[in-house]
């Protein structure tokens, strides 16, 4: 600690660069916070105490293949499912295709498998009576402004009506949302309308659900639960995969963007620039000071001791910029989830990113520094004092 | 008195490249505890680089050194940073202070090594930058200071820690007639009042006259020995 001054002045030796250097570690971590977030918001999605006990069973060909519906009371009847339901993407927009709206036809008891789903008995009840009855997520109604009563024009990008319009109309009578914020934010996004409506209205439906999702009497039996309903489907030409609600979420997410993947390639374009941004910044650093270093050992500092002062300074440098750039993060996913009126729900940066930008600074910090700090320790005193 | 420096039949080649070449040949010298002791020369003499193995910066590639009784020839690199921080202070010509930290900052820098509090280092260096009469210039950064001034503060970097030893490297090259004389009243004020021991490498007689010997090398040899 009694060297902290000395590596301060140093790093800020020459400010304008260090400074420079500063904004691009910043930006880099405020990268990394956003896209951590979304990443993680991704992975959040269908993680909950609840979403273990269901089992989600679709096409094993695609998730966009529909399944019979004849296949709920076979589901239903294996041992260990406590309830099935079903349901199908309505692919619906609102005002302008633009908007779309995550719209799902579903089966009368579709609440029941999801308790965490909060709707008044009064609302549900107009719900069960309503044909053309749907049920709104909160933070979808507070972005176009709904309320109970009103009639909305939704616009499906699938499915028609049997005059061939794709205009359809919904009457909203309850407004739903989640108990549980972190892994439900989806559902305070969602839009419900009546299977019997949808399938009714529609001739391209025809009795199909597009999945089934089963809740399990008992988590422990699930993975027999799963295999023994895609047993029954198996050699048809309606094959099924059952996973868990994780898992098919994860897998769903995975067909439509490996978030994963384009997160750490992202990431790892902006951390390989900025490598040799902050790497040549250091060595400029500790090139011109190669008579400075040369005095401090001349006048006892021990090779080990410049080492780990170079490497502190880059250490230090990555630190700075990067606990800003993820601090910088934390206040502006707020905001971006605010802006975005529901569309984006993005996790606060948690405790794991800050761990794993902690590291992240750490290593950089280390990698960039070791060319330096090694030809620092390495510097013979008398030929840096003669300028050689 | 006593021997401080003795100096036995040391050489010194240095390797560029493919060529070798012998700075120093088979030098043998002493120097007392206390004395005041200038090297002239001219350039390529090896001056500098007696100073150097002398100061413990370099290695003799024949030869002994010994200081104060121990052999610096024979330690290792750890071992050599550890004596120079107890007992060496150096002066250079360009005085070589960090430009980014205050005189009273610079003055600190060996005490680092050392296992003072923060508040006994800042006492130590501004007892030093009292000694070298720049106790009201602390807080200035070297930029804001004369060159008189920035030598005089290195020569407190180089007190700080009270060493047995003082070696300078040509400490008036870089100052006005004026600077200089004051930088060698500071440097025979510490060896006569303070007991220092003051080996010093300079081009200019003047300078060399404010020693009590003075030695010339010439092409790595020595070549006469006078006294001031």
């Amino acid at each position: 600690m009694k060297y902290l001054h000395l590596v301060w002045a140093s790093l800020f030796r020459r400010k304008t660069r260090t400074l420079l250097t500063l904004v691009s570690i910043i930006a880099a971590f405020l990268l990394f916070g956003l896209l951590d977030a979304v990443r993680t918001s991704f992975n959040q999605a269908g993680q909950s105490a609840n979403g273990a006990q269901r089992l989600q069973t679709g096409s094993k060909l695609s998730f966009i293949q529909t399944l019979p519906q004849s296949l709920e009371v076979q589901i239903a009847a294996v041992p260990g499912v406590k309830t099935v339901t079903y349901a199908n993407w309505f692919g619906g927009a609102y005002q302008d295709p633009h908007n779309q709206v995550f719209s799902f036809a579903v089966a009368p008891n579709y609440l029941d498998v999801y308790p965490e789903i909060v709707v008044g008995a009064a609302e549900r009840k107009a719900f069960a009576e309503t044909r053309t009855g749907a049920l709104v997520g909160e933070r979808l109604a507070q972005k176009y402004k709904w309320k109970v009563g009103d009639r909305i024009p939704m616009q499906s990008t699938i499915f028609p009506d049997k005059e061939g319009s794709k205009n359809w109309s919904f009457d909203v009578v309850g407004i739903l949302h989640s108990s549980d914020k972190k892994s439900g934010g989806f559902f305070d996004q969602m839009f419900l309308l009546n299977w019997k409506y949808f399938d009714e209205t529609t001739p391209y439906n025809r009795g199909q659900a597009g999945w089934y999702v089963t809740r399990v009497a008992d988590v422990s039996q699930a993975d027999r639960v799963a295999k023994a309903i895609d047993a029954i489907s198996a050699n048809s030409d309606h094959e099924t995969r059952t996973q868990t609600e994780q898992a098919a979420t994860a897998s769903w997410m995975k067909q439509l963007a490996d978030m994963g993947l384009i997160v750490g390639s992202i990431m790892g374009a902006v951390f390989f620039t900025l490598l040799l941004l902050s790497g040549n910044t250091m060595m400029q650093a500790v090139r011109e000071r190669t008579s400075e270093l040369a005095v401090l050992k001349t006048i006892g500092f021990s090779n080990l001791s410049v080492l780990a002062m170079v490497l502190a300074e880059s250490v230090l440098l990555l630190v700075l910029g990067g606990v800003a750039g993820l601090g910088l993060a934390s206040l502006l996913i707020p905001l971006v989830t605010a802006g975005s009126g529901g569309t984006l729900n993005l996790p606060v940066v948690g405790a794991d990113s800050w761990v794993l930008g902690l590291a992240l600074m750490a290593g950089i910090g280390l990698l960039v520094g070791s060319l330096p700090a090694w030809s620092a320790m390495r510097l013979n005193i008398v030929d840096a004092l003669a300028g050689r | 008195m006593a021997k401080l420096i003795e100096v036995r039949d040391v050489s010194k080649v240095y390797e560029r490249g493919k060529q070798k070449v012998e700075v120093l040949h088979h030098i043998d010298l002493d120097v007392d505890e206390g004395d005041f002791l200038a090297l002239m020369g001219p350039s390529g003499s090896g001056k500098t680089t007696l100073l150097n193995l002398i100061g413990g910066l370099d290695l003799p590639t024949a030869g002994s050194i010994s200081v104060g009784g121990q052999r610096i020839d024979r330690l290792g690199a750890g071992a050599l940073a550890k004596w120079r921080a107890a007992r060496v202070g150096f002066v250079f010509q360009f005085y070589n202070l960090m430009p980014m930290l205050s005189a009273q900052r610079n003055v600190e820098l060996p005490l680092l090594l050392t296992k003072l509090s923060g508040s006994e280092r800042r006492k130590h260096a501004a007892i030093a930058l009292q000694l070298v009469g720049l106790a009201d210039r602390a807080t200035h950064k070297p930029g804001e200071l004369s060159g008189g001034q920035q030598q005089r503060v290195s020569i407190a970097r180089a007190i700080v820690s009270d060493p047995t030893l003082l070696v300078c490297d040509e400490p008036t090259g870089d100052l006005d007639r004026q600077s200089a004389e004051e930088v060698l009243g500071l440097l025979r004020a510490l060896n006569r009042d303070h007991g220092k021991t003051v080996l010093m490498v300079t081009h200019d007689p003047k300078a060399a006259e404010y020693a009590n010997h003075t030695l010339h090398l010439d092409k790595g040899t020595l070549v006469e020995q006078a006294t001031a």
